[in-house]
């Protein structure tokens, strides 16, 4: 199996490495921080562990562990034949990501960028080879979502699409493709959803319990959109919310102010222990 | 009925559920209460209330649906210290 570099080992990196070599390919996981790595390992191991709980595949943590191997500075993936870039969503840092890169890989080599904000056209355009850049949108938790949006930047060949469609298919998931605008499918519908979900609090015309059992009752959503804000992370949220409005330039997307209020208040969600909802 | 290993169980899922009524025969996966995120809350409570590690082979969704079996399950592996 050809060898995956995959550089970022917070959540989503994590599970896009931990998918690839659940499914035999050969990973290497970068991150700047060492201790990012270790936790990075561990984490893989815990998620191995519940798989078969989750509904997933019994999974031998220590056969998944073997084929990642982990490495600072992005030039440890200069021998991968496709690399899945999975860093913060600031535009600064993956431009600077982006730009070296462009450096260490061959031109040959497909360049996946794991956004959910950022366009791709940008993303690409900070390099010598725009045509081998690629968006792939995965969901949290990787292994357990069958479904990515695939997203083509203005300059992407064919062949990149190709590529990315087949190694997306290797690791078991079907990829719908979106054209390169802000939010693409998901992002954008979601975020408004949690948005106007936030205002109905706001304006006190229902409690977050109400509005997410609505979701959960009525249309058979597994979580509402609220406790899926809670999960997501408010300051992420209310994030993304602002890059669409700055994007479109459309009151549309004008962000709740209880979102800012809940962010400034550290009011984050499930990781601050509070949110919309209180967690032990 | 709390000092027991059902009865523990039974008021981890109530705090986190406190609208619904769970016996402990229900199966709590098809009821809809389950997501992966209360799943993994699940064990991490069983291991650390009970002070047992759940081997990888236990861990499987047969063994979480009711709050019976999750005590069968905690019984299996720590055998409840007899009544004084």
């Amino acid at each position: 199996m050809p060898e995956i570099g995959v550089i970022g080992a917070g959540v989503m990196g994590v599970g896009v490495a931990q998918n690839l070599a659940q499914c035999g390919f050969d990973v290497v996981l970068v991150d700047r921080d060492e201790e990012v790595l270790a936790n990075a390992r561990a984490a893989i191991a815990r998620n191995c562990r519940m798989s078969a709980l989750m509904g997933g595949p019994a999974l031998d943590a220590d056969a998944v562990l073997a084929r990642i191997t982990t490495a600072q500075g992005a030039d440890a993936v200069a021998k991968s034949e496709i690399v899945i870039e999975n860093i913060t969503e600031n535009w600064e840092a993956k431009r600077a990501l982006h730009a070296e890169l462009d450096q260490v890989c061959g031109p040959e080599v497909v360049i996946i960028a794991n956004t959910s904000a950022i366009p791709i056209t940008r993303i690409a355009s900070v390099g010598a080879h725009p045509e081998r850049v690629v968006g792939v949108h995965f969901m949290n938790p990787v292994p357990a979502k069958p479904v990515v949006e695939l997203i083509p930047g203005v300059h992407t060949a064919p062949d990149t699409v190709r590529r990315t469609r087949e190694l997306l298919e290797a690791m078991g998931k079907r990829a719908v493709e979106a054209k390169d605008a802000s939010g693409f499918i998901s992002n954008r519908v979601l975020m408004l959803t949690v948005n106007e979900a936030a205002f109905l609090v706001y304006e006190g015309v229902a409690t977050a319990e109400a509005v997410d059992e609505v979701f959960r009752g009525c249309f058979g959503h597994p979580m509402g959109p609220l406790e899926t804000a809670d999960l997501i992370g408010v300051d992420t949220i209310l994030y993304s919310v602002e890059v669409l409005y700055e994007h479109f330039a459309d009151s549309k997307y004008r962000p709740c102010p209880l979102l800012k209020q809940m962010t400034d208040a550290g009011l984050h969600g499930r990781k601050s222990g509070r949110g919309f909802y209180t967690y032990n | 009925m709390l000092d027991t290993t059902a009865g523990k169980i039974s008021a981890f899922i109530a705090h986190r559920f406190p609208k619904a009524t769970i016996t402990d025969a229900d199966d709590i996966f098809s009821l809809g209460f389950i997501n992966s995120l209360f799943a993994m809350e699940l064990v991490m409570f069983l291991e650390k209330e009970f002070g047992i590690t759940l081997p990888n082979n236990e861990l499987v969704i047969d063994n979480f649906r009711t709050v019976t079996r999750m005590a069968e399950l905690v019984g299996r592996l720590r055998p409840e210290p007899a009544a004084v």
